[in-house]
C-alpha cells in the first residue's frame, strides 16, 4: 500500500500531506523534512526512485512541484510512478492546465480529488472518467463568478 | 489570485491565502494568522448563529492554518455540524477537516460516528462516499467498532451503486488493517472473492486489494481467488489496446489492475490445476513476449505502465521458482533493461534481478551479467543506482567470482558516497570471509578495508578477521607478517592499531625470527601509535604489552619501562591506570610458568553465526538477506570457524577468559555491545554468548519442563513419520550437528549436547521460500511405550518469517531408562494454501547418553569376561557400506560417545570402545568390538553390555554406520 503522498515546491514548502497510516504530527513533520531534504538534493537526471528505511519513495517532478510518494517494499516503482502521473492528469482534467498556484489556492479540491481517486493508501478508481464524473458531482452546486464576487471578501 | 471558475470558491478563503502569500516574513505570517484565528474564535463565539456557508468557510480556513504547521484547538464542533448540513459541499468540508485533525475526544468522535451513520443509511451514493472515505482516512478504532459490521454489508448488498462498492472495499480493508479481529469473516468472504468477476473494472480495481490483503491472512477461505485471478488477467493481457476503453492507459490496458491480479497471485504457490497453470504461464509468455514488441507510444507512461507488469510478472515467476524456463527469460529481460537509457529501467533491472540470483535456476544466468554490474558499480551518475549494483554484485556473488567482485567493491569504496559505505564495508567483509578458500587473502582483504574505509569498519569487522585468525593456525604467521607492514603506514587507522595490537599480541613470535621485525622492532612500532589512539585502544595495546613480555622476555624491561612511566600508572582514566598498574605488578612479581599461563594464547572462538553477517540483517531488516546465502553461510561457516565438532564449553573458555587479562575482554563484548575495553563484563559477556547461538530458547527450555504440547491445532492429525524417517535418524548416530531434514520448503538444523542422562537439542528451521509460512507449529511427542523411557519438552516458537528463525526450537530430554525408539517432531504450517505436515523421528538415540570411560588392555577382557551371558552379547557381521579408512572409522567411533581405547586388543586392525549409559535410575556399562576385513570389505561387530536390551539396540544402530 502506499503509505503518504506529499507535495512540495523547489523551496521545500509543503502543499499538499495525505497519510494513509496513523502518524503523530512530529513524524510527519519529521518526515517531511526529511523527504524534501532528500528528494530535493537528487540531481537532475536521476532515477526517480529512493530507499528510505523500509519503505520505497517515488518521486517525480512536475514544473515547480515536486510529487513524492512513499509506498511499501514489495511494491511496484513503476505503477506507483504512474500513481502520481494519473492524479496530476485529475488535478489537470480539473483545474484545466494544473500549476502550483491552484493547487495553494484551492488545496480543499486537491484533496477532494485525491479521496475520490484513492482511498486508506490504495487505488479506488483509476479510469479518468470515472473520478472526474464524482468530482463534478461534487460540483452540482455550480456558482456564477458574480455570485462568487458577491460574497464577503473575509 | 487564480479565478475560480469552477465549484463553490470561498472568497474570503482565498484572500486569506493570499495575504499569507504575501507575508515577507515568518514573524508577519504568525501575526496574519492570529489576527485570523481571533476572527473566527469571536464568529464561533458570537450570538448570532452562522450560516452554513461562513461556517464552512472558517472551518475551512482553520484547516488551511493547520495545514501551514500551526496548531488549531478549537473549531472542530463546528466541523461536526457541517457533518449534518445537507449541502454536499459543506459536508465535504466537515469531512475534510475531521479527516485532517481527527481528535480521539471521545464525545465528539460519538457525534462523528452518529453523523457517519446517518449517511451510510442515506442512500444517497455521493454522501455514503463522502462517509466511507472519511471512515477510511481516520481508521480508528472506535470508528472500526462502530462500523465494522456494517460496511461488509454495504460491500456485498445487491442495490450498492459501483462507487460505493468500491470505497467500501478500500475502507473495509483500512479498518481490517488497524483491527482484524473487529472484522469478522462471515458470508459476505465469498462473495467478496467473486467481485473479481465484476463487470465494472473499477469494483474488480478497489476490490482486489482487498481480497489480496485477506488472503495474505487466510490463504485456505479465499484461495478460489486464483483461478478467477488467472482468467481475469488472462482476459485483460490478451485484449487489444482499447477493448477497456478508460481502463486502458496510454495504450496499456488495464496496467493497475494487471499488477494487483500478479501480486495477488504471489499470495499462492502455483495453481495445482493443470488448466489454470497453463492459462497463467500463456499469460506471462504473453507479456514477456509484449516487451519485445515495438512500443505503442513514444511516451513514457506507455513504456512504464507497460513494464510495470512485466516487473510484477517476474516478480511471481520468481515466486514461483519452479519454470526454469520463465526464470532464465525473466533474466535475459532483465539483461536487457540493463543497458537501457532510462535510468529507472536500469534501477528496477538491478534491484529485480538480485532476487533471481538467490534462484538456483537462475543463478547462473544473473552471474553473465557480472561485466555489466561491474560496470554500472563505476559509471553509474546516480548514487542509487550504484547502490543497486553494489546490492547486486553481494547478491551474485559465489565462489567462482568471489576474488573479482570483491576486489571491484574494494576499489569502489575508495570513491563510494558516504552514505553507503558502512554497508559496503559489511558487504566485502561477508564475502570475504564466506569465500575464504585461502585465508591470506582474506586477511588481505579485510586489512585493505579497514586501509581504505578504516572510517566504517564497525567492531564486528575487525572483530570477525581476529576470530578467524585465532580459530585458523595455518593463517596466524601470514597475519602477523601482514599487519607488521601496515602497521609501518605513516598514518594508519585506529582500527589496523587494534587489530595490529591484537594478532602481534597473540602471534608476534611467528615473524620475530626476522631482525626486520624482532620482538624490540614491533613493540615500538606499536607504541609509536599509542598516543594517537583513543582510550579503549589503548587498553588493548597495553595488554599487548604484557602478552610481549610473555612472548619475548627480552622485552620485559623496556616494557615495564613504559608501564611505569607517569602517563601510564597515573593515567587519569581509571581502565588504563587499572591495567597499568596490574601489568606491571603482574609482570615483577609472576614466575615464567605463572606469566605463561595467565597469558597464554587465546583459546579458539566457538563456532557461531557471523557476528557481521547479523549486523547486516539488522541493517536491512528481517528478510534482507536471501535464504540461500543463509544457508551457505552455514554450509560454509564451519570451515571457517574451525572445522566443527569442538563443542563450545562455557567453564573453560569463561575460565581462561578469566585468567587471561584483557585482549580477550576486547573481543568478548561483541553481542552485549560493551564499549572495546570493558574488561570487568567480560566473562559474563562470554557465557551469554556462547548461549546466544543456540537462542534465547535455551534457559526457558532447561526450566519449562511440562512444555507446549498442546501447542498444535487439534482438528489436524500429525501425519505418520516419513518413510526416509529413519534414513535421516541413522545420519546423526555419530554426529550432533547438522541438516536434519530438508524439502523444497524447508530446511531444518539441528544442534544437540548431551551431558550424562540429560540432553538438549536446538532446532533450526530455515524457510526456503520468499513468503511466510502462516501457523507455523512444532510439536514432540514419544509414542507408545517410549513415554515412559524418555521426557521429551519442547520450547516453541513461531517461525513464520523468511529465512532462519531467529529462536530456534529448543527441545530437552531426559532418559529415565533405556529406549529403542526415537521421539517424533511433528511440523505444521501453511504455505500457500496447504497445510503442511510432516513428522520426523529426531535423532535421540540411546548412544548419545554414553560417558566414555578409559581402561587398561586387562580391565577390559576382564569385564569383557563379565558380561559373557548370551543375552548380553549382540554381534553382526555385515558389509562395509561406507569407506573402510582407519580415520574415518576412529572419528565414527568417537563420535558413538564411547571412548576409543588404543592398545587393548591384540590385533591392532581392530577397534575397542567403552563407555557407560547414563540414564535416570542405572548406568549401563557398554563395550563394543569392531573387527573390520578389508579384503571382504566386511565387519564383525560384537557388543557386549550389561543390559541385553541395550546391546540390542546399540548393534542395530551401528550396524548403518560403517
Amino acid at each position: 500500500m502506499m503509505r503518504f503522498l506529499l507535495l512540495f515546491s523547489r523551496q521545500g514548502k509543503l502543499r499538499l500531506q495525505k497519510w494513509f497510516t496513523p502518524m503523530t504530527e512530529r513524524e510527519k513533520k519529521k518526515i517531511t523534512r526529511d523527504m524534501t531534504t532528500m528528494v530535493l538534493s537528487r540531481q537532475p537526471r536521476s532515477c526517480n526512485f529512493l530507499h528510505w528505511k523500509d519503505l520505497k519513495i517515488i518521486y517525480k517532478r512536475y514544473a515547480s512541484l515536486y510529487f513524492c510518494l512513499a509506498i511499501d517494499n514489495q511494491e511496484n516503482e513503476l505503477i506507483a510512478l504512474e500513481v502520481i502521473q494519473r492524479y496530476v492528469e485529475l488535478l489537470d482534467k480539473y483545474f484545466g492546465n494544473v500549476c502550483e498556484l491552484d493547487i495553494i489556492f484551492n488545496f480543499e479540491k486537491a484533496y477532494f480529488i485525491l479521496d475520490e481517486f484513492l482511498i486508506g493508501g490504495e487505488i479506488q478508481e483509476t479510469s479518468k472518467q470515472m473520478v472526474n464524473r464524482s468530482i463534478e458531482a461534487s460540483d452540482m452546486l455550480q456558482e456564477t463568478m458574480e455570485e462568487y464576487m458577491s460574497k464577503p471578501a473575509f | 489570485m487564480p479565478a475560480v471558475s469552477k465549484g463553490d470558491g470561498m472568497r474570503g478563503l482565498a484572500v486569506f491565502i493570499s495575504d499569507i502569500r504575501n507575508c515577507k516574513s515568518k514573524e508577519a505570517e504568525i501575526k496574519r494568522i492570529n489576527k485570523e484565528l481571533a476572527n473566527i474564535r469571536s464568529k464561533f463565539k458570537g450570538d448570532k448563529a452562522l450560516d452554513g456557508y461562513s461556517k464552512k468557510k472558517y472551518v475551512c480556513k482553520l484547516l488551511f492554518i493547520f495545514l501551514l504547521g500551526h496548531d488549531i484547538d478549537f473549531g472542530h464542533m463546528e466541523a461536526v455540524n457541517l457533518l449534518s448540513s445537507n449541502k454536499y459541499t459543506e459536508k465535504q468540508i466537515g469531512y475534510l477537516f475531521i479527516s485532517v485533525l481527527v481528535n480521539s475526544n471521545s464525545e465528539l468522535i460519538r457525534l462523528i460516528n452518529n453523523a457517519i451513520k446517518n449517511d451510510l443509511s442515506s442512500r444517497n451514493p455521493t454522501f455514503m462516499c463522502l462517509a466511507l472515505h472519511c471512515i477510511a482516512n481516520v481508521g480508528s478504532r472506535e470508528m472500526a467498532e462502530a462500523f465494522a459490521s456494517e460496511i461488509p454489508r454495504i460491500l456485498v448488498a445487491g442495490d450498492t451503486m459501483d462507487s460505493v462498492k468500491q470505497s467500501a472495499a478500500l475502507c473495509l480493508l483500512r479498518l481490517y488493517k488497524t483491527s482484524p479481529d473487529l472484522v469478522m469473516m462471515g458470508e459476505w468472504t465469498s462473495r467478496v472473492v467473486h467481485l473479481l468477476n465484476d463487470q465494472h473494472m473499477g469494483v474488480v480495481t478497489a476490490a482486489i486489494s482487498l481480497i489480496t490483503c485477506l488472503s495474505q491472512k487466510n490463504p485456505d477461505e479465499f484461495k478460489t481467488c486464483v483461478s478467477l485471478a488467472v482468467s481475469r488477467l488472462s482476459r485483460i493481457v490478451s485484449s487489444a489496446s482499447t477493448d477497456l476503453q478508460d481502463y486502458t492507459y496510454y495504450f496499456v490496458p488495464a496496467p493497475w489492475l494487471s499488477c494487483k491480479l500478479l501480486r495477488l497471485l504471489q499470495c499462492y504457490p502455483p495453481p495445482e490445476d493443470g488448466a489454470v497453470k497453463g492459462r497463467l504461464v500463456e499469460c506471462l509468455e504473453t507479456i514477456l513476449n509484449k516487451a519485445q514488441e515495438p512500443p505503442k507510444s513514444k511516451k513514457v507512461q506507455h513504456s512504464n505502465a507497460k513494464n510495470a507488469i512485466l516487473f510484477e510478472a517476474i516478480s511471481l515467476i520468481i515466486h514461483y521458482d519452479s519454470e526454469p524456463n520463465l526464470l532464465v527469460r525473466a533474466c535475459n529481460q532483465l539483461g536487457q533493461f540493463l543497458q537501457h537509457r532510462e535510468t529507472n529501467l536500469r534501477y528496477l533491472a538491478l534491484e529485480s534481478m538480485c532476487t533471481l540470483a538467490s534462484s538456483e535456476f537462475s543463478h547462473e544466468a544473473v552471474k553473465t551479467h557480472i561485466e555489466t554490474v561491474i560496470n554500472a558499480l563505476k559509471t553509474e551518475r546516480d548514487v542509487s543506482v550504484r547502490q543497486r549494483a553494489a546490492d547486486l554484485l553481494y547478491a551474485m556473488c559465489d565462489r567462482s567470482n568471489a576474488k573479482q567482485i570483491v576486489a571491484e567493491m574494494l576499489s569502489y569504496l575508495e570513491t563510494a558516497d558516504y552514505s553507503i559505505r558502512e554497508e559496503m564495508v559489511l558487504k566485502v567483509a561477508i564475502l570475504a570471509e564466506k569465500y575464504a578458500v585461502d585465508y591470506s587473502w582474506y586477511v588481505d582483504t579485510i586489512l585493505n578495508l579497514i586501509r581504505i574505509a578504516g572510517d566504517y569498519v564497525s567492531e564486528e569487522v575487525w572483530y570477525r578477521v581476529i576470530q578467524i585468525v585465532i580459530n585458523r593456525d595455518d593463517v596466524q604467521g601470514y597475519a602477523a607478517k601482514t599487519v607488521f607492514e601496515a602497521l609501518q603506514a605513516p598514518a594508519c587507522h585506529e582500527n589496523m592499531v587494534k587489530v595490529g595490537g591484537y594478532i602481534l599480541g597473540e602471534f608476534g613470535n611467528l615473524i620475530a625470527g626476522d631482525p626486520r621485525s624482532s620482538p624490540l622492532v614491533q613493540f615500538n612500532l606499536l607504541h609509536s601509535k599509542f598516543h594517537l589512539c583513543s582510550v579503549p585502544t589503548r587498553a588493548l595495546l597495553l595488554s599487548a604489552y604484557i602478552k610481549f613480555i610473555n612472548l619475548f622476555p627480552e622485552t620485559k624491561a623496556t616494557i615495564q619501562e613504559v608501564l611505569r612511566c607517569d602517563s601510564q600508572i597515573r593515567n587519569s582514566d581509571v581502565e588504563l591506570q587499572q591495567r597499568a598498574v596490574e601489568y606491571l605488578k603482574l609482570s615483577s612479581i609472576a614466575s615464567t610458568d605463572v606469566l605463561a599461563t595467565v597469558l597464554e594464547e587465546m583459546p579458539p572462538f566457538p563456532e557461531r553465526e557471523s557476528s557481521i553477517l547479523a549486523k547486516l540483517k539488522k541493517k536491512k531488516g528481517p528478510g534482507a538477506v536471501s535464504v540461500t546465502e543463509l544457508e551457505d553461510n552455514k554450509r560454509e561457516g564451519g570451515e571457517l570457524n574451525g572445522e566443527g565438532d569442538r563443542g563450545p564449553d562455557p567453564a573453560a573458555m569463561a575460565s581462561s577468559n578469566a585468567s587471561t587479562p584483557s585482549p580477550s575482554a576486547d573481543l568478548l563484548g561483541i553481542r552485549s555491545a560493551a564499549p572495546v575495553g570493558a574488561a570487568p563484563t567480560s566473562v559474563g559477556s562470554l557465557l551469554v554468548d556462547v548461549f546466544s547461538e543456540a537462542g534465547p530458547a535455551a534457559p526457558s527450555a532447561a526450566v519449562n519442563d511440562d512444555g507446549f504440547l498442546s501447542s498444535a491445532s487439534p482438528s489436524e492429525d500429525p501425519a505418520p513419520p516419513l518413510s526416509e524417517a529413519d534414513e535421516l535418524l541413522n545420519k546423526f548416530v555419530c554426529k550432533n550437528n547438522g541438516v536434519l531434514f530438508e524439502n523444497q520448503l524447508l530446511q531444518i538444523g539441528i544442534k544437540s549436547e548431551y551431558r550424562q542422562n540429560l540432553g538438549r537439542m536446538y532446532l533450526f528451521y530455515g524457510n526456503k521460500t520468499s513468503v511466510q509460512f502462516a501457523s507455523f507449529t512444532t510439536t514432540v511427542s514419544c509414542p507408545g511405550e517410549l513415554q515412559s523411557q524418555l521426557n521429551a519438552s519442547d520450547q516453541t516458537s513461531g517461525t513464520t518469517g523468511r529465512g532462519w528463525s531467529p529462536d530456534p526450537t529448543g527441545t530437552q530430554h531426559r532418559v529415565l531408562t533405556d529406549f529403542s525408539d526415537a521421539p517424533l517432531l511433528n511440523i505444521k504450517f501453511r504455505y500457500g494454501g496447504a497445510l503442511q505436515n510432516l513428522t520426523l523421528k529426531l535423532p535421540v538415540t540411546i548412544n548419545k547418553f554414553f560417558q566414555p570411560t578409559e581402561m587398561t588392555s586387562h580391565d577390559f577382557f576382564q569385564r569383557w569376561k563379565q558380561l559373557s551371558q548370551p543375552q548380553q552379547e549382540a554381534q553382526k557381521i555385515f558389509k562395509a557400506n561406507h569407506s573402510m579408512d582407519t580415520e574415518v572409522l576412529k572419528a565414527k567411533l568417537l563420535g558413538l560417545g564411547t571412548a576409543l581405547l588404543d592398545d587393548v586388543d591384540p590385533n591392532s586392525e581392530n577397534y575397542v570402545c567403552a563407555g557407560v549409559i547414563q540414564t535416570k535410575g542405572q548406568q549401563v556399562g557398554c563395550l563394543l568390538r569392531l573387527e573390520p576385513n578389508g579384503q571382504a570389505q566386511m565387519y564383525r561387530l560384537t557388543l557386549r553390555c550389561s543390559k541385553d536390551s541395550v546391546s540390542r539396540r546399540l548393534c542395530e544402530l551401528l550396524a548403518e554406520q560403517f
